[in-house]
């Protein structure tokens, strides 16, 4: 069941030394949660129910988790989902291809773009488009800027949690200047519906590059900020370290992908391991960790960003001039041929993919959308919390980068 | 853990120095970026009211709803796009699919109205702030997400075609007519603007899912000539096509000639013609076997009367067979057509000249209803000197030869005199007798020339030469030549029908030498046999008609085509036919109704 590349990697993991002491587990990580589940005597006065969520910041959306708490620490937590409930996936068999372009972004409100460029990729796919190349350049560029934005704003939200809150605010701050540019490329600051079937809506504006580059200065300073309030605090560094472990071992029964697998030392990155557009072109590595700890997946998300902003520097440097969109046929009786497709790319919480299928019509058949959050913040968090104080509740769930909007698309 | 990490933090302070992140609205403002999408901007004189944008919206945020104060133009719906910002995701899908271009977003970020029922509004239409912002999101030519080119029709080179008189178009092959097919919006701007309102978008839809059978039928729903159509149709409907503003309309001739092609040998069977049809009480009297007539003729035997149609020629079809050219229009094609008419029971007399073998009112006392339509057959003389020389030919009876199979020698330089599509059949047709130089004169420039562009660009690749400008005053005969007195003239002001008057310039005159004169500036109506029922005519000598009911004076005699509309095309005279039908069942029927309760 488990592929060669990934045993292996936790086979050498296992032999390497433990810089953190881990959690116990006891329990074998193929077996279902559900069969696991214990039964609390609530009469007994010895434990307490909360609701953490769906109005708490540390939640990081709307979802809400079901604690029982034994004094301060929970012995078991139930994920709730459903506050946010949009059914994207639905609504798309009901809209014509083109259609379906403006809707998917809202399934990531940080992130939009990685799922604007899965729906055009997978569509490509199965229609059998060519992008041209420049379009495949600012694809990239696009989401890279957007990994970089949603980091920058996750990493203030995981200072938050902890009670740094001024990373917090320049954190959303420098996310801010990025949407700037994102409202100067695309036209919104959000929602950009930018990455369309066949390439990309409209070329750069005038100035955009050096604009760009301004804003990864700027990025650029902040990460060095942060880097001497954040990862030099001892406040944090008391609390993040050794909070919720990931043992290598999970990464594959979990699913669990993106840097919180590559901070446990498990190099799974899909933009090296199956490259798209043109990140087999770029200059980079994947990023790995050891401790998998919350302190540890923090840093490497400070590490990813400023990975984003060395590719954004190369890209700018090296994209070709060019068309930047390939003609399509008409997208109001745009029939894709029957057909079925997965496509998937690196979000900032980890791989994303859509598996579509099509039959032909004007309608897809069926878009599924694969997010990392769903595994992250559903199955691994209702493991994790177990066993850790309330106050660490807060601080556990962003360090898995979690997004109630991804699971409930 | 270390003292550095304690004291590191502090440097958080250092960030208090610096300048703030934000702006100080309202001493500052921030303007949107070039591109913001915001609300909405329309220019409602650019707006054609075709209802892509509506087609498009994903949330349906989009209404078409009338507006009234608008000047509606040709080839305008009249609507105009309501957008409802409680729905609206300011997508720009409706900007980016816009034909004409009209549709764009404004970048202005901020508007606060305590009236929720100001959030839906008619851009362009209802004053805001922001209506005649011209920054914010437009779409350019790249992002648009329609196709503005045309798919070529094969036709035969003009090398070729200028020695033959066979057909010079070939036809979309599938692939072909399903790729142009797909490039319709579906925005049926183009019905209103057919005069017989064929339902357009509905067969080019049946074209692009391969439903040909059905595509017949919706043809034949309004059009029995649809086939001849197909060929030679002015095509109103692609000159108000939404895609014609930024690019090339739709070939909806073209698909409409597909769809006739790849079904002619099972046209009756797919129809259900030769099967019994309903019969009514009643005939009907039709003068005249073309376009109009027969039209009528179709759909009048298809209500259950009894129709018999009193034809001149010894052949149906009118000015379709005796005025288009065979390289536009094959004899065949048109034969197949009209048999189909004839398949449903239509009673044809050839060789009867109403108002001379017999005569109109006869012919009232024998039907209950008659319809005519003669056309105009006679062709305009210009009133100059020497037009009766031998070697000066009238273009309609020169078209009416080559109909008839003769193929007269016109010698080697041939002047045709005229501007309309006439003259261009008779050009074409010139070319096509082996004369070696063909001319073109016309009084007015090229842009106010009534013939299809198209014509006059093939019969540009065909070697026509073009004199704008230029009109004949004097034809004399010297030997085999005619020698023809012309003169150059400018443009006045704008007359009656809204084109420019030439006026003569004095002292311009210069004589050009030809084999042969054509005169194709015109048609008239013999309108003669109308005093024999009382039936009233114009000065012009069309017959005057209730416009609504194409009735004339005298009950149960209607009348329609060109002998009603004055030299017309062909698919104004199908639907004056159509129209007459339906005039003429209601009239037969409340006549019907009006004995029975007399008696």
């Amino acid at each position: 069941m488990k592929s060669k590349e990934l045993s292996e990697t936790i086979a050498i993991k296992n032999k390497s030394e433990e810089s953190w002491p881990a959690i116990q587990t006891d329990l074998d990580p193929w077996q279902p949660v559900w069969a696991q589940q214990k039964e609390f005597d609530l009469n007994s006065g010895k434990y307490v129910k909360i609701w953490h969520g769906p109005q708490h910041p540390g939640v990081t959306g709307n979802m809400s988790v079901e604690l029982t708490l034994e004094g301060d620490v929970i012995v078991e937590a139930k994920t709730h989902v459903g506050y946010l409930h949009r059914g994207f996936e639905k609504l798309m068999e009901r809209r014509k291809y083109i259609q379906c372009f403006p809707i998917v972004c809202r399934i990531c409100v940080p992130e939009p773009d990685t799922n604007e460029y899965l729906l055009a990729a997978g569509i490509e796919e199965l229609a059998g488009i060519e992008i041209p190349e420049r379009a495949a350049w600012i694809r990239t560029l696009v989401l890279e800027m957007v990994r970089a934005a949603s980091l920058t704003m996750g990493l203030g939200g995981q200072a938050g949690a902890f009670g740094l809150v001024p990373i917090g605010q320049w954190g959303v701050a420098h996310r801010d200047y990025i949407l700037d540019l994102f409202e100067e490329l695309t036209g919104g600051r959000v929602y950009h519906m930018y990455i369309i079937p066949g390439g990309v809506r409209q070329d750069f504006p005038e100035g955009f590059e050096e604009h760009v580059k301004f804003v990864m200065n700027k990025l650029e300073k902040l990460i060095s900020d942060i880097e001497k309030v954040m990862f030099n605090n001892a406040v944090f560094k008391a609390r993040a370290k050794g909070l919720g472990y990931i043992p290598p071992e999970w990464i594959e029964p979990y699913g669990i992908t993106g840097t919180t697998a590559r901070a446990a030392g498990v190099p799974i990155d899909v933009r090296k391991d199956n490259p798209y557009l043109i990140y087999d072109q770029l200059d980079f590595h994947k990023i790995l960790g050891s401790a998998s700890d919350v302190y540890e997946r923090t840093t490497l998300r400070k590490e990813e960003i400023l990975n984003s902003i060395r590719l954004i520097r190369q890209i700018l440097e090296r994209i070709p001039d060019g068309p930047v969109r390939a003609k399509l046929p008409n997208v109001l009786h745009w029939k894709i041929p029957a057909g079925e497709t997965y496509v998937r790319a690196e979000s900032g919480r980890g791989e994303m993919g859509y598996y579509m299928v099509s039959d032909g019509s004007e309608y897809p058949r069926r878009v599924h959308v694969r997010g990392a959050s769903y595994t992250h913040a559903m199955a691994v968090l209702e493991r994790l919390a177990v066993g850790n104080s309330i106050a660490d509740m807060a601080g556990l769930m962003p360090s898995l980068q979690t997004c109630p909007p991804e699971i409930e698309r | 853990m270390s003292l550095k990490d304690i004291l590191s933090p502090f440097y958080a302070w250092k960030r208090t120095l610096e300048k703030p992140y934000t702006i100080k609205k309202p001493i500052e403002e921030r303007e949107g970026a070039d591109r913001y999408r915001g609300f909405h901007v329309n220019d409602i004189e650019k707006c054609i009211g075709c209802g892509t944008c509506e087609e498009i919206c994903q949330n349906e945020a989009i209404d078409m709803v009338p507006v009234d104060f608008i000047h509606t133009k040709k080839g305008d719906s009249g609507l105009r796009p309501q957008i409802d910002y409680g729905r609206c995701c300011w997508c720009a899908l409706c900007v980016d699919v816009c034909p004409t271009g009209s549709l764009g977003m404004s970048n202005d970020y901020i508007w606060v109205t305590p009236d929720p029922e100001e959030w839906v509004f008619k851009p362009g239409v209802d004053e805001k702030e922001w209506k005649d912002d011209d920054k914010g999101y437009r779409r350019t030519d790249e992002a648009w997400l329609l196709d503005p080119k045309l798919t070529p029709m094969p036709v035969m080179e003009p090398e070729v075609r200028k020695n033959t008189f066979d057909e010079m178009a070939y036809g979309y092959e599938v692939i072909m007519a399903t790729e142009e097919a797909s490039r319709c919006l579906e925005c049926g701007i183009c019905i209103d603007a057919c005069p017989t309102h064929m339902d357009i978008p509905e067969y080019i839809k049946a074209i692009r899912e391969n439903r040909l059978e059905d595509g017949l039928k919706i043809l034949y729903d309004t059009n029995p000539f649809s086939e001849s159509c197909g060929r030679v149709c002015t095509a109103h409907c692609q000159d108000v096509c939404a895609l014609g503003h930024n690019g090339d309309p739709i070939a909806i001739r073209w698909l409409k000639r597909y769809i006739t092609d790849q079904t002619a040998d099972r046209r009756n069977e797919i129809l259900g013609i030769g099967k019994p049809l309903p019969e009514k009480d009643g005939t009907v009297g039709i003068i005249g076997g073309g376009p109009a007539g027969l039209t009528a003729a179709f759909y009048l035997r298809n209500y259950g009367y009894k129709v018999t149609v009193y034809e001149q020629h010894d052949k149906l079809g009118g000015m379709l067979r005796y005025g288009i050219p065979q390289y536009r229009l094959p004899k065949e094609i048109l034969d197949r057509e009209i048999q189909t008419i004839l398949d449903t029971g239509v009673e044809v007399q050839y060789n009867v000249k109403v108002g001379k073998d017999i005569s109109l009112r006869e012919l009232k006392d024998k039907h209950d209803a008659l319809f005519i339509s003669v056309g105009a057959q006679i062709g305009t003389q210009m009133p100059i000197e020497g037009i009766d020389t031998p070697g000066v030919l009238v273009g309609l009876e020169f078209l009416d030869q080559i109909a008839e199979g003769k193929r007269p020698n016109l010698g080697e330089r041939v002047m045709v005199v005229g501007g309309g599509n006439t003259a261009m059949d008779v050009c074409r047709s010139s070319v096509r007798l082996g004369a070696k130089e063909v001319f073109v004169f016309y009084r007015r420039t090229e842009a106010e020339m009534p013939a299809n562009d198209e014509e006059i660009e093939e019969a540009k690749e065909e070697g026509v030469k073009f004199e704008f400008l230029t009109a004949p005053t004097k034809i004399t005969k010297e030997g085999d030549k005619l020698k023809v007195q012309c003169i150059r003239m400018q443009l006045g002001e704008p007359d009656a029908t809204g084109r420019r008057r030439p006026i003569p310039i004095e002292g311009s005159e210069f004589t050009v030498e030809v084999d042969t004169v054509i005169m194709a500036i015109g048609q008239k109506v013999d309108s003669s046999m109308a005093e024999q029922a009382d039936v009233k005519a114009t000065r012009w000598g069309t017959f005057e008609v209730d416009p609504d009911t194409l009735q004339t004076n005298v009950h149960g005699i209607f009348a329609g085509g060109d002998c009603e509309l004055g030299p017309d095309d062909a698919i104004h005279a199908i639907a004056d036919g159509k129209k007459a039908a339906y005039f003429i069942d209601k009239y037969i029927s409340k006549q019907g109704k009006n004995h029975a309760e007399t008696k």
